[in-house]
């Protein structure tokens, strides 16, 4: 089990504000840290994997709940 | 002068288009490249000056051409305008699907540092002044400063 540092709810946001919020708020943590996303948007699927691949930081996993997914990422 | 590369990655929009379809765009890219940790700057030139303007300052120009262009609400030069509800009907969708709106959109452009910088000649043609422009943005340049820009930006994009 990861230790989440923080939870970012980003339900009901549409692209970009996922991604954009999921970077606002790493920007707020310590290297090796992890925040936990919770989006209701489809696209995030895509977008916070590739977002975290770009920027260096671990998408420690995933998961899709259907309609609601969520994320662990750890700063790099 | 060649500038040295300074390890920082860039993206620079060329914000041409004041319609809402494509302002849209225009600030979704550049909070998601903000976001990437990218450098990013709109250079906004011709109608896509408008979404730098103080809402209260009306285009005066100087002349019959450029007083019309203050007649010109840009937002109702959309191609998808079907006579103004085009872009209150795209609003309307927009808020149903939760899309956040372009006024939104800005307001977190310039919170994650998005550099604004507004077109001198588009200015001059429409008779702005500096003080007639929300506050907060870059000094106004020209087509060389922005080309600077594009020559050291990875991402280069015409909206």
């Amino acid at each position: 089990m990861t230790d989440v540092t923080q939870t970012l709810d980003a339900s009901g946001l549409a692209c970009p504000m996922p991604v954009v919020r999921t970077r606002q708020a790493i920007d707020q943590l310590e290297a090796g840290q992890v925040l936990e996303v919770i989006s209701t948007d489809r696209g995030s699927l895509q977008d916070i994997p590739a977002w975290a691949a770009s920027t260096g930081h671990r998408l420690v996993e995933h998961n899709d709940g259907g309609d609601r997914f969520t994320f662990l990422i750890e700063k790099a | 002068m060649v500038l040295e590369d300074d390890g920082v990655e860039r993206m620079t929009i060329v914000c041409w288009s004041g319609e809402l379809d494509k302002v849209w765009p225009q600030y979704i890219l550049a909070t998601t490249g903000a976001a990437y940790g990218m450098e990013v700057t709109m250079f906004c030139t011709f109608w896509g000056l408008f979404t730098l303007k103080r809402p209260e300052v009306k285009v005066t120009g100087d002349n019959w051409m450029t007083k019309m262009l203050g007649t010109v609400n840009n937002e109702r030069l959309s191609h998808l305008n079907f006579g103004g509800a085009g872009p209150k009907m795209m609003r309307s969708i927009a808020k149903r699907h939760k899309v956040a709106p372009p006024d939104e959109l800005i307001a977190t452009a310039r919170e994650l540092g998005v550099k604004l910088a507004p077109c001198q000649m588009t200015m001059d043609l429409m008779g702005l002044k500096r003080e007639d422009l929300i506050e907060g943005i870059e000094e106004p340049l020209g087509a060389a400063a922005a080309m600077s820009n594009m020559q050291r930006s990875k991402i280069n994009l015409f909206i």
